[in-house]
Order: C-alpha cells, then structure tokens, then sequence
C-alpha cells in the first residue's frame, strides 16, 4: 500500500467521485458509520476505513474488498455522518463500476428458481439483480 | 378520499395478503384506491448511481399519470414508496434528470415533479387520521402486545423520505394504539433486516434477523408488524432457522392486522388469533 500521486489523480477515483456524486476528502474518519452500520461485522473493511483508503487514492484495496458486496444499502451511515458524505453511494459506485465489466454478474438466472422456490419475494430478486448485475 | 394506487410487482405475486387487506380495510374506510391502468415495476432500489437513467422511468411514468388524474399515487410496498419518492425528489432537484427523462418519454405534460407519492401509512396519519381510525375499530385489538418493525426503506434518508423521525419514529406505534393494540418498544425497530443479501448471503441475514427477533421478544412482544415484503419474508422465514424450543415471532404486515380491527378479514383475523 503506497500512496502516490499518480494514484490520488487515477481515473478510477475520478469515475467513483462522479458516479458517487459524493467528495470522500469531506470525511474526518469519526467512525460514525462504522459505529452505525449492522454489517460491519462481516466486512473486511470497515467503511470509514473505505473512505480513508479512497482518500488516499487506494482504490485497488476498495474494488477487491468484500466490504462493498456486504453493504446492504440501508442508509443508516449517511443518516449519521455529521460531514454529509453519503457512504451507500460510493459503495454503489464503487459496486456498478466492477459490474460493469464483461462477464462479472455475480447472480444467475437459472440459479432463481431455487431461491423462488424458498418464497423469496419478487422484491428481492429484482433488488439482487439490480446490486449484483448489470 | 380517492388515490392512484400503485401496487408494485411482489404485491400481484408472493404478497397478495399485502394488497388484499389493504384493500379490503381502505374499502370499509370509505378510501377509494384505484388502480392505475399501467404501471411497471419500480426496480426494487433506488438508482444510487447518478449515471443511472432508467431507473426512473417508470417511477415518472405513474407520478406524472397521477398527476394529470388529479389525485396522490398511493404505494404499499416500502421498496417501491422508497424509489419513487427519491426519483421524484430526483426529478425535483436535478434539472438533467428532469430533461432527459422528460425527452425520453414524451409525455402530454412536461413532469417536473408536480406529482406526489404517498404511503398507506402515511395516508392514515395525515389524510385519514389516526383518531377517525380509531373510532372506526369494529375489533380492537386488546391486550396484543406487538412490535413495529420499520426497517429502512421509509425512513431513510430522512431528508428526502419524510416519512418519520428516522432515528425514533412512532407512525407504527400509534397505528397499532389506533387498532386497540400495545406497542412494544424495543431498539432494533430501524435497523436493517438485511434486504437482498438473503439472495446470496442467507447465513448474515439469519444474523441480522436474529437481533431484531430476539429484542422484540426480550421486550415482551407477541407479533411483529412490517410494510415489506422483503423484510417480511426475511423475518419469517429466517426465524425457521431458529434452534428448536427457542421462542419465535409471528410476522404480519401491519394491514393484516388493520383488517382484523376492521373486522373486514376473518381468515386474518383466525391465523393472528392461531
């Protein structure tokens, strides 16, 4: 883990601050969102350390962590950063950046029955395929 | 009181009892909810990414029908009130969005999201009234000590949804004081349940679903109440995971319970007593 320029101005940090729409310098690493997040206990990274990485431009750590895939988008992180970084949508960013790419849907179809066989709503099919797929 | 009803895909498929008590109850109520002629899934999340156009097409669609009718699009499912809320406040807010949605779709009226969406819940506390609720309780639902379960999807982000405190709300604990039941207060009540990630990732959702079951029962609750389908499904059918012997929780969607204090549902009413 070096931190370097070159990273701090890599095109990968600029394309996650404009999907994100979001400014990870703005954050002050209180820990507010870890402290608030039900997730944090199966996560590699905890998520201030995700905006601590991102703001030293250390975006290869971020898209190979299994952090951004556990994040479950509920939004009690952004509800407590007292800097108004909205989390949920760097992870998203971060998230629809590595889906986009050939070949990375993380669910199959022919996998669905099962899973609708279990009673799964409609809802969470839907919602799966929108965070794990393009 | 007549409203745009905008069901949603889950509530024509796994939760009918969703829609059908909800019907039933606002028809005793005298609340007319019609159905809009055409509507399409509303994509179960909202698009975070701000690259995203799509996604809020079919939320402008049903906004901007209700609109020119005159009347509030009404939702129940807590994901659908979620995303068409944040795309209207989107279309609001963000003048390309606005464009190029209003460019792509080429509606009669330009939608600058004049449209309102509103949620059953909310529609019986602002619209309605709890105390006019309260005196048309055909069946109150005495001594039932049940537990409001909000989830996140109407809560959060605070700014936008509006929908309650979200770090304390109370709509649920005075909707079940309307229907004669005890509220019971406990701390997991807004957290998460863990949403899609059942899809693939059960065994954290299970744990998730335990902190929430096992605080409202720590409190005394008998049933838990919930708007979603998806937290409805993760709260039940995570709670089979539970060691046999241990206590476990009856899950409702707050409507099933609305129509046995209405006196509208007898097999509600029969598999709540069950």
């Amino acid at each position: 883990m070096k931190v370097t320029t070159e990273n701090l101005r890599s095109n990968i940090i600029k394309d996650i601050a404009e999907i994100s729409g979001e400014n990870v310098a703005e954050c002050y690493q209180c820990g507010k969102c870890t402290a608030a997040c039900p997730v944090n206990q199966a996560m590699d990274i905890l998520p201030h350390q995700v905006l601590r990485l991102l703001q030293l431009g250390l975006a290869d750590e971020v898209m190979n962590c299994k952090t951004i895939w556990i994040c479950a988008s509920c939004f009690t992180c952004a509800g407590r950063c007292p800097r108004d970084v909205d989390l949920a949508n760097v992870m998203e960013a971060v998230r629809v950046i590595l889906l986009r790419k050939r070949d990375s849907t993380m669910l199959k179809a022919e996998d669905m029955p099962e899973v609708l066989a279990k009673g799964m709503p409609e809802q969470g099919i839907v919602s799966g395929f929108r965070k794990y797929a393009k | 009181m007549r409203y745009s009803y905008y069901p949603g895909c889950t509530l024509k498929t796994t939760a009918t009892v969703l829609e059908e008590s909800a019907l039933e109850s606002a028809r005793s109520l005298g609340i007319e909810l019609v159905e809009q002629e055409e509507w399409q899934c509303c994509g179960a999340v909202f698009p975070l990414a701000t690259d995203e156009m799509a996604a809020f097409l079919s939320s402008v669609r049903s906004l901007s029908a209700a609109s020119e009718a005159g009347e509030k699009l009404l939702t129940l499912c807590a994901a659908c009130h979620h995303v068409i809320k944040r795309a209207n406040h989107v279309i609001i807010n963000n003048s390309d969005v606005r464009e190029k949605v209003n460019n792509y779709l080429e509606l009669d009226d330009y939608y600058g999201g004049q449209g309102e969406v509103i949620h059953y819940l909310e529609m019986l506390r602002d619209e309605l009234g709890f105390e006019e609720l309260s005196s048309k309780i055909k069946q109150p639902l005495e001594g039932r000590r049940v537990a409001a379960y909000y989830g996140c999807l109407l809560l959060r982000p605070a700014k936008i949804m509006q929908f309650d405190n979200a770090e304390n709300p109370s709509i649920m604990e005075d909707f079940l004081a309307a229907l004669g039941a005890e509220a019971v207060d406990y701390p997991y009540r807004t957290e998460c349940c863990g949403v899609y990630l059942s899809v693939n990732n059960e065994e954290i959702v299970s744990g998730m679903v335990d902190k929430i079951i096992s605080s409202a029962l720590r409190y005394g609750a008998e049933a838990i109440v919930n708007a979603c389908p998806l937290c409805h499904y993760n709260l039940l059918e995570l709670q089979k995971k539970t060691p046999e012997g241990e206590p476990t929780l009856p899950v409702y969607y707050f409507t099933e319970l609305l129509a046995e204090a209405l006196g509208v549902n007898s097999t509600v009413k029969d598999s709540a007593a069950g």
